[in-house]
């Protein structure tokens, strides 16, 4: 693995009111690693993200995302990430092309590169059938992962991944993860936020947020070490009732 | 700007695909003001009445005769009795009934003086006076046209002139109207509803992480709708131009103009409203309630502003609706220029620029 970092977060906090959301959190994400950013419900991962992607001013401490500073340059940084929610936000009332054509179009692809992306992601997705469908009668697991080639559409160097294997089946969710393995051997990051334990497993590195802090961050197989459990779902439950 | 077009291009699928929006589009604005013109009337026409004629002879004949030649009423039934009158109102049958006195025809020619007893239904008070106040015109004239031979003293005519409607016509009255509840529902309602929608499937979120602008974002989902506003704007002045003779007598690049404005302050709401609305649904009932009704109670478009009670006609002044219905009614109607309806126009352009810039701040802020 690389040794350039293309996330450096120092002592990043959001406050909302008296309440610390996230609370001194310092980690660096390295490139093409696929970095799990684990936590409860209300732990404070969507908060950081928000920050991450540039959508939320931080109340204190630095964060680099992309070589760009997220306090100043938060613009600069939208250009270079791709971002995936847990809805799978496409529209559903345009069809297949018409959403790559569209999501192409507002990161300033010109045609000709949408076209060509295009014929490469039908094939790929084995969606050339169905690119003339309207999103809505897609089943929910082609939907996802549409949307994750969507979000990889601009080759950015870092795609954040909000839950996005919630409500899935398993066999779907083993695709995806492969998706997520190919994007990243070809160098892109990924930084993922995820429920299922099992999926931890596969990240390269794994952070654990507590209350707003991260309490632990390493390979699951050393978290696993250190915890002295057989799973990630009791190193999560170990740092969740400490 | 590519992108722009890119985003404008998706908004028109959305809205093309959608029946529901479509009709609201296009089917609302034809249907209302057709409806308003043809079916919602404050004139009457062929109402039914109903004589009970104590007295049947010449001068009463005479009278029933013009009653019935008139255009405003026909005749459903003539009674014999008094108790009839109350089971054929009861019945819903007739809107009046018209008694002559036993010696109608000997007290007219005797004593000079007869009577004719007009009983009107008022469950509906406004159709009961209008009916009473046509009955009394026909009557009046009757008794003109009898009195003709004679030298009558002195007498008072007034001569009553309606200007800029002639002819009395409601339709005159709710084009504006109507136009006005048309162009704030497409602006308001219809953008607010798809700004949310946008939040509700998560695609917003999106958006605001992909490389466009937040103004850009709204910009694009407010463009399509101002340009079918206007095409809206032009459909109705069209019906009513062509269908129901309506004149524009003042410029109609003017009219344009202050649709244009208007137009503006909707979306303008409409954007206030889509940052304090999680939910499609909310957006529609705030859209509904908070700005049809107004539009519809207050704006003077039907109730007149002049009789409403004190704090009422103060809430009306910031209703831009009312200021837009005067300026519609000047430059259709009367005919004015901007030399009489700057006023107007700098208040609505006043409230215009207060809601775009009230939407702005709290789009920031909800973007934190």
């Amino acid at each position: 693995m690389s040794t350039k970092k293309v996330i450096q977060v120092n002592k990043l906090t959001k406050n909302f009111g008296d309440f610390k959301a996230v609370n001194n959190i310092t980690f660096d994400v390295g490139k093409g690693e696929v970095f799990g950013f684990l936590g409860a419900n209300g732990a404070g991962k969507t908060t950081a993200m928000k920050m991450l992607i540039g959508i939320t001013t931080p109340s204190s401490g630095k964060a680099n995302v992309a070589g760009f500073d997220v306090n100043t340059h938060a613009e600069d940084i939208k250009k270079n990430i791709g971002y995936m929610s847990q809805k799978f936000a496409l529209y559903d009332d345009l069809t297949v092309n018409e959403n790559i054509t569209f999501f192409g179009g507002i990161y300033g692809l010109t045609r000709k590169e949408i076209k060509e992306k295009s014929i490469e992601l039908l094939k790929e997705l084995n969606l050339e059938d169905v690119k003339n469908m309207l999103v809505a009668s897609l089943p929910l697991g082609w939907k996802q992962k549409l949307s994750f080639s969507v979000s990889l559409l601009h080759n950015p160097k870092i795609v954040f991944l909000d839950e996005p294997t919630g409500g899935v089946d398993p066999i779907t969710r083993r695709h995806f993860w492969e998706m997520i393995y190919k994007a990243a051997s070809s160098g892109t990051t990924i930084f993922v936020t995820t429920h299922y334990m099992d999926e931890a497993e596969y990240c390269d590195r794994v952070s654990v947020m507590v209350n707003g802090k991260i309490e632990a961050l390493d390979t699951p197989k050393k978290l696993k070490e250190t915890y002295n459990v057989k799973s990630m779902d009791e190193v999560f439950l170990k740092l969740v009732r400490k | 700007m590519k992108r722009f077009v890119g985003f404008i291009k998706k908004e028109f699928y959305h809205i093309f695909r959608d029946k529901r929006s479509l009709f609201i589009l296009f089917g609302m604005p034809i249907a209302q003001i057709l409806l308003f013109g043809f079916a919602i009337t404050n004139e009457i026409n062929n109402v039914d009445i109903a004589i009970l004629d104590h007295s049947k002879n010449v001068n009463s004949t005479e009278v029933i005769n013009k009653i019935s030649s008139s255009k405003y009423f026909s005749i459903n039934k003539f009674l014999e009795m008094e108790s009839e009158i109350e089971s054929i109102f009861k019945k819903g049958k007739v809107k009046a009934v018209l008694i002559f006195e036993q010696n109608f025809g000997s007290n007219l020619i005797k004593e000079k003086k007869a009577t004719v007893q007009v009983v009107t239904d008022a469950t509906d008070p406004n159709t009961a006076n209008t009916v009473s106040n046509y009955v009394n015109g026909i009557l009046q004239q009757y008794q003109k046209q009898q009195n003709k031979s004679i030298d009558p003293g002195f007498q008072v005519l007034p001569e009553t002139k309606m200007m800029y409607n002639s002819e009395l016509k409601s339709v005159y009255m709710f084009v504006p109207g109507v136009m006005t509840i048309i162009l704030m529902l497409v602006s308001a309602m219809m953008t607010s509803i798809s700004i949310t929608r946008e939040k509700e499937q998560g695609t917003m979120e999106i958006l605001l992480v992909s490389p466009l602008k937040p103004v850009q974002v709204i910009l694009g989902k407010v463009f399509p709708y101002i340009f079918l506003s206007i095409i809206n704007a032009l459909i109705i002045i069209v019906l009513s131009i062509f269908i129901f003779k309506m004149p524009v007598q003042g410029s109609l690049l003017l009219l344009g103009l202050e649709s244009i404005l208007f137009i503006v302050s909707a979306l303008g709401l409409g954007i206030l409203i889509s940052t304090i609305s999680e939910t499609q649904q909310t957006a529609m009932m705030i859209s509904l309630m908070g700005l049809m009704l107004p539009v519809i109670l207050l704006s003077g478009f039907i109730f007149p502003i002049a009789s409403m009670p004190y704090p009422l006609q103060m809430i009306s002044n910031i209703i831009p609706a009312k200021w837009f219905i005067i300026i519609v009614k000047g430059i259709m109607l009367k005919g004015v220029g901007i030399q009489f309806l700057w006023k107007e126009s700098l208040i609505l352009l006043f409230m215009t620029v207060f809601f775009i810039v009230v939407s702005i701040k709290k789009y920031k802020i909800r973007l934190e």
